[in-house]
């Protein structure tokens, strides 16, 4: 559905974007993440047209935006991060310019404005003036502006940044629904919101892709951060011989405290149930009790600080294609 | 376009900038009838046209100064940039919806002269034939305004810079007779041009070497000139700015005058402004 090639964008001598290059398949809702600065906003506007490209390629539905920004913007609703809207006119006005400008007519039109705003649940405020509206209902006119000419792929920039709680439950709601019949790309950098919407995570950093998966399968992709700790009244001899015949494991620390023995394992194996299974039976053929038994997979989280701070951008990407 | 066009009239008309644009239009012309045709006495309605055209250094930059700043201030042209509508569309749309709020004036306006001829005579292709000019006239303005408006995210400055290079133009004849008519002064005066146009170039292209490429070939030319034919200097500056001037062109209407020359010029000057508005917008694509 989407196609970015080798996307650079420098802001004169700064560089935003970096050579970043990535593939959107039809309905999914995709979650772009990254720190502050890394390039979302900048991606998402070249991607919807607003922006140009220093260099690269963006295509949409088989249509170039640069070369065919017609039928490509067709293709897509774009929410910016602040929501384009005339505060002096009420959303039914609103609606109606935007939906004209998508090339809508008469029947169409009028049924089309309906349905957003009966997407969106904006029915109550449709006759307000925009300016007199609360920042969550803002934020829907905006998406509902983006629904408008039923777009294949829906762009949302931090669609839920300042909205109360109970707000961003709604909005969150909204945008699985819309994952049903579009494809939704969203940004955040707030993690927990990407795990709970996205069936798939775009983590940029430093203007560059580093990692591209489902959330699940990112988890298990950063082994070394997989955990499992136990505790044994075994003394620590007979730890470290147990835990000898045991593989992958790549860091171990004890500590004894009132002769129970507490021991953190850091272990790189893709299953992580395997060699917790294996710590008990080398404890069990020793005759020995496991008193505790603890895994700790590595979250989204661990994965985002580890991907986003490194340093050096390239060796983040390496990292993640080894495993 | 026809959604741009639909949706400025409609914010015009919700604010009250098309009022006030028409209101003190009709203001100034009623107060110009009154004096000439009918204190005075006089037939020429073409005089009251020419007495009101000094309004348009107020109301048309005040009339254009929101019609891309206001955009820019509110970042709704982030919509613009994304709907399927080409940035020419745009300001085409704006320009028109412009253009039909200072018609609406205008036709009251062209009624007047009908009125006059039913109590004496009143010689009506010169009427008419300035009221089409003062139309046209007025329309290189807007598209001007459309312009400064496009530089601008802040309406206040927009409506100053506007005020102050319309008022410019207004008096440029009167201040042509101040200017150095010397060879020297006009040659120094078109190389600050020649400068200013780089500038001008290099902020709407970001292309500096394009921009300092044209301004020292045209230094260049100029101090050639200058060297070789210094009369061709002489008394170019006040020349300029005689032509520059889109008011003075009016006059000629005024006079009894149909002039094509004048209609090309104000056309000209309207698609100038048009594509230099086009261009500004596109480059907030590119920075």
């Amino acid at each position: 559905m989407i196609k970015v090639e080798h996307l650079t964008k420098y802001y004169g001598d700064f560089l935003a974007v970096n050579d970043l290059s990535f593939e959107i398949d039809e309905g999914h809702v995709y979650g772009f993440l990254g720190p502050n600065g890394a390039g979302k906003t900048t991606t998402m506007n070249i991607m919807t047209g607003c922006l140009s490209a220093t260099s690269g390629h963006v295509q949409i539905g088989g249509f170039d935006i640069f070369e065919d920004p017609d039928h490509a913007k067709r293709l897509i609703g774009y929410l910016p991060e602040q929501p384009p809207l005339y505060m002096n006119e009420t959303p039914l006005e609103y609606l109606r310019f935007v939906g004209e400008a998508k090339g809508l007519k008469g029947a169409e039109l009028k049924q089309q404005v309906d349905k957003v705003i009966e997407q969106v649940k904006i029915q109550n405020v449709k006759g307000k003036r925009i300016s007199a509206l609360s920042k969550g209902y803002k934020q829907r006119v905006g998406i509902a502006q983006a629904l408008l000419g039923n777009p294949k792929v829906i762009i949302l920039d931090e669609p839920t940044v300042g909205l109360d709680p109970i707000q961003i439950i709604e909005i969150r709601d909204l945008i699985k629904q819309l994952g049903q019949d579009h494809t939704v790309i969203l940004s955040s950098h707030i993690l927990s919101e990407v795990q709970a919407i996205c069936e798939k995570i775009l983590i940029i950093a430093h203007g560059k892709l580093v990692a591209f998966d489902q959330p699940d399968k990112l988890e298990s992709q950063l082994l070394s951060a997989n955990e499992i700790s136990f505790k044994t009244d075994a003394p620590e001899s007979d730890v470290r011989e147990a835990l000898s015949t045991v593989e992958h494991i790549t860091e171990l620390t004890v500590e004894t405290t009132e002769n129970i023995l507490s021991a953190h394992i850091k272990t790189d194996a893709k299953d992580i149930h395997a060699v917790s299974k294996e710590i008990f039976f080398a404890f069990a053929k020793r005759n020995q009790a496991l008193l505790e038994l603890t895994l700790k997979r590595a979250s989204l989280e661990d994965i985002f600080l580890e991907l986003t701070e490194t340093e050096d951008p390239a060796k983040a990407t390496e990292g993640g294609e080894q495993s | 376009m026809i959604a741009v066009l639909k949706h400025e009239l409609r914010n015009y008309f919700h604010s009250f900038t098309a009022y006030v644009f028409g209101a003190f239009l009709l203001a100034i012309v009623g107060i110009g009838a009154m004096l000439y045709n009918l204190q005075a006495a006089v037939s020429n309605f073409e005089y009251v046209l020419s007495f009101g055209t000094i309004i348009f250094v107020v109301i048309v930059p005040i009339l254009t100064m929101r019609v891309i700043a206001e955009e820019r201030k509110q970042k709704t042209d982030q919509l613009l940039y994304s709907l399927p509508i080409s940035t020419v569309k745009v300001i085409l749309g704006k320009y028109l919806a412009l253009l039909v709020i200072y018609l609406i004036p205008l036709a009251i306006i062209s009624i007047y002269p009908l009125i006059f001829a039913q109590f004496g005579d009143v010689y009506l292709p010169t009427s008419y034939g300035s009221l089409v000019a003062i139309f046209i006239m007025g329309a290189a303005l807007v598209a001007l305004g459309v312009f400064i408006s496009s530089l601008t995210d802040n309406q206040g400055l927009a409506a100053g810079i506007g005020i102050a290079v319309i008022l410019f133009n207004y008096y440029s004849v009167s201040l042509s007779e101040y200017v150095s008519s010397t060879a020297f002064g006009s040659a120094i005066a078109l190389s600050v041009l020649a400068l200013l146009l780089g500038v001008i170039i290099r902020y709407l292209t970001r292309n500096e070497q394009l921009a300092s490429g044209i301004s020292l070939i045209l230094l260049a030319v100029i101090t050639a000139t200058y060297f070789l034919n210094p009369t061709a200097f002489e008394g170019l500056l006040p020349n300029i700015m005689r032509q520059l001037s889109l008011f003075d062109r009016f006059n000629t209407f005024v006079s009894g005058v149909f002039d094509l020359t004048a209609i090309f010029y104000y056309v000209s000057v309207i698609v100038f402004f048009l594509f230099l508005s086009v261009q500004s917008l596109e480059k907030r694509r590119y920075n």
